[in-house]
């Protein structure tokens, strides 16, 4: 099972602290965590730079023009150029700004992101940081990026800015609930906030056939939905960039931002969505197991970076998709619609768990998620009958 | 190793709550705060009450230090301006004074009365999430849910208070 190419970081990681196995105990203490971060950072600042060429591809292709394709093949170097042109701007400060605080917000923000990446199981065995609270740990972190964009808001002291971080922290506060209370019934159901049980969990094969992953179950099915939505508002992407809305009050709490600063928020925000399409990957898609028996030969890591791509696949995809929302609606549906839905999942997972997690549970918990669906749809209809628009000027 | 860390978390602590009760600019002393919280929060973790730790950073940075930033948003346009609304007085300073004394008696007298621990500490078992958790299931499950009634008529005042008037 636990074969060589699987473990080969592992044992990479175990054959570089044999150098250092005569130091004291601190030492290879601080050095393993080293290891961890290095190894951490290097695999998403790379992940980083692919997938700021890779969106822009993919975005060109899905509006019918090529995207960059001038720096090298393919234009896969365009990152590198990106990064030096960066680098080399210059970095403006408004003279009413509060240095240090506008100088702090981007590097908390993307610390945030960083320590939100440690608890995530990347494979067997791969976790940068094992704690019992993961899954408390990543929530626990991550909301101080509501605090990190206020200070930037705030340190800009530019009306444009304050805005944007003012509807940031709206709607990351408004989506942060429904997001934690979908997490809620995995962890019942495991009975462990470790991500790697949690992972564990969603080991075997129902029939031999079906992976246990979460999300064939329709609790899962329905809390890994609200998850992703949720997640795609925390990190501020495109159907739900109201905090940015470049057209409205451009670019928000980024606006004073110059030069490699802004860079930096580019970077925490790409990190964020690692980190939560990491998170439910783990959460709903059995983190790195494979998915049918037979592939269990290629190594874990392979399938958790497989199926991260496919969801920041969907990323770009609804961005090149979907039009902005407007404030009003996006809140109105995070409390009316998304809370609602996600303490139904938790119940709908008690329904399942005491059903006997089989058939009869699939079916039982299935109901429950269909009729509270179609109840909350029924009530939230306002019924509002919109006359025929009729254009006065213009047949 | 955990002496280094103590020591420098302490320091952390006490300068972010120094500079949070001495600053003059008010959103200043809130981030400050922030880092006064943290430190706490690292000390919760240095001793292994993980929970707790992350309990505190949630609730506390997630939460109330927006909170703070807020009202101090909205309450006052700029502190400088409202600098002088109350003028330090001598019978203000003297009760100042008087009331630091005392409370610095009080505590003193509370530490010189109490046992002084013993060096070696007692060897406990780590304290795990689930354990926590029955525990507030089970035993704690009354004062959990008085705790979860209080919040939600919390909640429901609050929207009360702001709700559009209907007519």
């Amino acid at each position: 099972m636990s074969s060589a190419l699987d473990q080969i970081f592992v044992h990479g990681k175990r054959w570089l602290l044999s150098w250092i196995a005569a130091a004291p105990n601190w030492i290879i203490q601080i050095t393993s965590s080293l290891i961890n971060i290095v190894a951490l950072l290097a695999v998403f600042l790379t992940l980083f730079a692919l997938m700021s060429v890779l969106e822009r591809k993919i975005l060109g292709r899905m509006q019918n023009r090529y995207g960059p394709n001038r720096v090298g093949p393919f234009g896969l170097f365009q990152p590198i150029a990106d990064g030096i042109k960066m680098l080399i701007k210059e970095d403006i400060v408004p003279a009413r700004a509060d240095k240090v605080v506008h100088f702090l917000a981007p590097v908390i923000l993307a610390a945030v992101a960083i320590l939100t990446l440690g608890v995530i199981p990347y494979g067997r065995h791969m976790t940068a940081f094992t704690i019992d609270g993961g899954i408390l740990f990543f929530f626990a972190v991550g909301s101080a990026t509501e605090l990190a964009v206020f200070m930037a808001g705030w340190a800009s002291n530019n009306k444009f800015s304050m805005l944007g971080a003012m509807r940031a922290i709206a709607q990351m506060f408004s989506y942060e609930l429904p997001m934690i209370i979908t997490v809620l019934p995995v962890v019942m159901i495991v009975g462990s906030l470790m991500p790697d049980r949690i992972v564990f969990a969603q080991g075997e094969y129902t029939l031999g056939i079906v992976p246990r992953w979460f999300v064939f179950t329709p609790w899962g099915a329905a809390a890994f939905i609200l998850f992703f939505v949720s997640g795609l508002v925390e990190s501020n992407r495109t159907p739900f960039d109201v905090p940015e809305g470049e057209s409205e009050i451009v670019a928000g709490h980024m606006t004073e931002y110059s030069g490699f600063k802004y860079a930096t928020f580019f970077l925490a925000e790409y990190l964020g969505m690692f980190a939560v399409s990491g998170l439910a990957v783990t959460l709903f898609l059995g983190g790195w197991q494979p998915p049918v028996r037979l592939l269990e030969f290629v190594p874990s890591y392979i399938w958790f970076f497989a199926k991260l791509s496919v969801l920041l696949f969907v990323y770009i995809w609804l961005r090149g998709t979907l039009p902005r929302t407007r404030v009003d609606q996006m809140i109105n549906v995070a409390w009316k619609f998304m809370l609602p839905m996600a303490f139904t999942c938790v119940i709908a997972a008690a329904v399942w768990h005491y059903a006997g997690r089989g058939m009869r549970g699939w079916l039982w918990s299935l109901f429950v998620i269909v009729f509270v669906y179609t109840a909350l749809s029924i009530l939230l209809d306002t019924r509002r009958k919109f006359a025929r628009r009729v254009y006065r000027f213009a047949e | 190793m955990n002496g280094v860390a103590f020591i420098v978390i302490s320091v952390l602590t006490l300068a972010g709550a120094l500079a949070a009760a001495t600053l003059p600019n008010l959103m200043h002393a809130a981030f400050c705060l922030v880092v006064a919280l943290l430190g706490l929060a690292s000390f919760f973790f240095l001793l292994g009450a993980e929970f707790v730790g992350l309990a505190l950073v949630f609730i506390y940075i997630g939460a109330v230090a927006v909170l703070i930033v807020f009202t101090i948003l909205l309450t006052r346009r700029d502190s400088k301006e409202h600098h002088d609304i109350n003028p330090p007085t001598a019978g203000r300073a003297w009760s100042g004074i008087l009331i630091a004394l005392a409370v610095f008696a009080g505590l003193t007298w509370s530490a010189l009365k109490t046992q002084s621990l013993s060096i070696v500490p007692p060897h406990i078992q780590a304290l795990t999430v689930k354990q926590i958790g029955q525990a507030l299931m089970t035993g704690y499950v009354w004062p959990l849910q008085c705790v979860g009634l209080l919040l939600t008529a919390a909640l429901i005042g609050a929207l009360v208070l702001v709700m559009e008037e209907k007519r």
